[in-house]
C-alpha cells in the first residue's frame, strides 16, 4: 500500500518530517485553541462583548477558532488533505452548503419568534 | 464497416471509465458518506438549539454559571473540566490517528497499543459525560418556577448564589406527602416531591433579610437581572408556584427547561455516539489481536473506524462551542 501523506500545513508554513510528526504538531496547535478559548471563555474581555454582525464579538471568535479546529481534524486526522479533489469537495461542500442553509432559516425564524414575544402581545412574564 | 466504437476519445481523462476517480476504497468512501449524513443529524439538533436560543435570547441560562463543578473539588470552576473532557476526546483522536499510522507500517504491536488507548480515552470521556449528566440533575442551589414557567433564583446583596437549604426550613407540622399508585387512584401517581414547599421558601425568604431574587432576564450588562427586596418578595407571592431542585425534561433549575431537554437530547446522542464508537473500536481491536488485519496485509479497517472516532470528536469540538462556550 502506498500512502503519500502531505506534511506541510498552514499552507506550507510548517513542514513535517513524518507523518507522526505531523500528528503531534497538530495535536499541538489544538490543543492551543483549546485553552485560548476556554481563557476567553472564562475572562470574558470586555473589549470583545460588542456586538457585531448580530452576536457578541467574544461569539464570533469562538465560532471561527472552532471551525479552524474542525478543519484541522478533518483535513490532518482524517487525512481529508491526502484524498482526490473530487471526493474532498463532494464531502466538504455537500456538508457546508445544506449547513449554512438550515443555521440561516432557523435563527431567522428564531430571532422572529423573539420579536413577536416582545413586541406583540404574547406575555410570558408572569 | 466497423459499426462498433473502439475509441471514445476519453480514455485517460479521470471520468473516462477503467479508473478510479476518487482514488478511495467502497468501504471509506460509504464512511465519508455516512459521516456527511451524520454531520446533516447533528447540525440539525444544533440548528434547533440556536434557535430556540434566539428565541429566548434575552433569558438564556448562563453555560458559565450552570457547568462549574469538578469531580472530588468543591468550589466554582466554571469550564475546566469540560476542558478537560475536549482534551481526552482530542487526544484519543490522535492516539486513533497514530493507530491508523501503524496499520500503514503493518506494525502490528504499535496499532494494538494505541488501539487500546483510544479505547480507554473514549471510556474516560463516558465517564466524565456521565459524572455531568448526574450533576445536572441532582442540580445545586435550588430555585422556584413561576405560573408562566419562568426560574426564580436567590442571591444574597453581593450577587453570590445562595442555595434554599441556607435560608428555607421544613416546617415540621406539614404532612404533605408524596402521592403513590398504592394509597389512592392507582393509575396517577406523582415524582419524588421536592425538599421544601413555597411556602415554606417564602417564609424563609421573609426571615432573612439578605437575600434576594434574580430573574432570567439578562440585562445590558450579560447578567441576570437581580431585583429588590420588596419586587422579590411580591413576585414570589403572587407568581411563585413549584420549587425546582436539579433539571430534567419538564423543569430546570437553570432556566429554560428548553436548556436541560437539548442538552439531554444533544450531549446523550453524542454520548451514544461515543459510546458505539468505543463498542466499535473494541472489536476491531481484538481482530487487530487475532491477527485478522495481519493476515489480510491491510490494515484499512482501521482507518475506516478511525474516520468515525475521528467525527466523534469533531461533533464534539461544535457541542463544546455552542453548550459550553457562546
Amino acid at each position: 500500500m502506498a500512502h503519500e501523506h502531505k506534511l506541510a500545513i498552514f499552507r506550507g508554513l510548517v513542514k513535517f518530517k513524518s507523518n507522526t510528526q505531523k500528528i503531534w504538531g497538530v495535536l499541538i496547535f489544538l490543543t492551543i485553541v483549546t485553552a485560548v478559548e476556554v481563557v476567553l471563555g472564562i475572562y470574558k474581555p470586555k473589549s470583545l462583548m460588542v456586538q457585531f454582525l448580530g452576536m457578541k464579538g467574544l461569539n464570533w471568535i469562538f465560532i471561527i477558532l472552532t471551525i479552524v479546529k474542525a478543519y484541522y481534524i478533518t483535513w490532518d486526522f482524517m487525512h481529508m488533505r491526502d484524498e482526490t479533489k473530487s471526493l474532498r469537495r463532494m464531502v466538504v461542500w455537500t456538508a457546508i452548503f445544506l449547513i449554512l442553509y438550515l443555521i440561516f432559516i432557523l435563527l431567522q425564524e428564531g430571532g422572529y419568534v423573539f420579536d413577536v414575544y416582545k413586541d406583540g402581545f404574547v406575555k410570558r412574564d408572569f | 464497416m466497423s459499426t462498433t466504437v473502439v475509441n471514445t476519445g476519453t480514455e485517460g481523462k479521470t471520468w473516462g471509465g477503467g479508473n478510479k476517480p476518487l482514488n478511495a476504497s467502497y468501504g471509506k468512501m460509504m464512511m465519508w458518506f455516512f459521516i456527511v449524513s451524520d454531520a446533516l443529524t447533528f447540525s440539525g439538533f444544533l440548528a434547533a438549539y440556536g434557535f430556540s436560543r434566539f428565541k429566548f435570547i434575552d433569558s438564556w441560562p448562563i453555560a458559565d454559571e450552570v457547568f462549574t463543578h469538578v469531580p472530588f473539588f468543591h468550589g466554582n470552576y466554571p469550564m475546566i473540566y469540560v476542558a478537560f473532557m475536549t482534551f481526552i476526546l482530542i487526544m484519543s483522536s490522535v492516539t486513533m490517528v497514530l493507530a491508523v499510522d501503524a496499520g500503514h507500517h503493518l506494525n502490528k504491536a504499535k496499532v494494538t497499543i494505541y488501539m487500546f488507548l483510544t479505547i480507554i480515552g473514549g471510556l474516560i470521556f463516558v465517564g466524565s459525560q456521565a459524572w455531568e449528566w448526574g450533576t445536572f440533575i441532582k442540580g445545586d442551589y435550588g430555585a422556584i418556577q413561576t405560573k408562566g414557567g419562568n426560574i426564580l433564583q436567590f442571591v444574597d446583596t453581593e450577587g453570590h448564589r445562595v442555595a434554599l437549604r441556607d435560608f428555607t426550613t421544613v416546617n415540621e407540622h406539614s404532612d404533605r406527602t408524596a402521592h403513590e399508585r398504592k394509597n389512592g387512584l392507582w393509575f396517577v401517581d406523582e415524582g419524588t416531591l421536592p425538599t421544601y414547599t413555597v411556602e415554606e421558601v417564602i417564609h424563609g425568604f421573609e426571615a432573612h433579610d439578605n437575600v434576594l431574587v434574580r430573574t432570567q432576564i439578562i440585562n445590558d450588562a450579560g447578567e441576570k437581572t437581580v431585583l429588590s427586596r420588596g419586587e422579590s418578595l411580591k413576585l414570589l407571592k403572587e407568581n411563585g408556584k413549584a420549587v425546582v431542585e436539579g433539571a430534567n425534561l419538564h423543569v430546570n433549575e437553570y432556566g429554560s427547561p428548553l436548556f436541560a431537554d437539548f442538552f439531554f437530547f444533544i450531549t446523550g446522542f453524542h454520548g451514544f455516539h461515543v459510546f458505539s464508537g468505543v463498542v466499535i473500536n473494541i472489536i476491531i481491536f481484538f481482530n487487530v489481536i487475532l491477527g485478522t488485519y495481519e493476515r489480510r496485509k491491510n490494515y484499512e479497517m482501521v482507518e475506516k473506524v478511525g474516520l468515525y472516532w475521528h467525527f466523534v470528536d469533531l461533533v464534539w469540538v461544535f457541542v463544546f462551542t455552542f453548550f459550553y462556550l457562546v
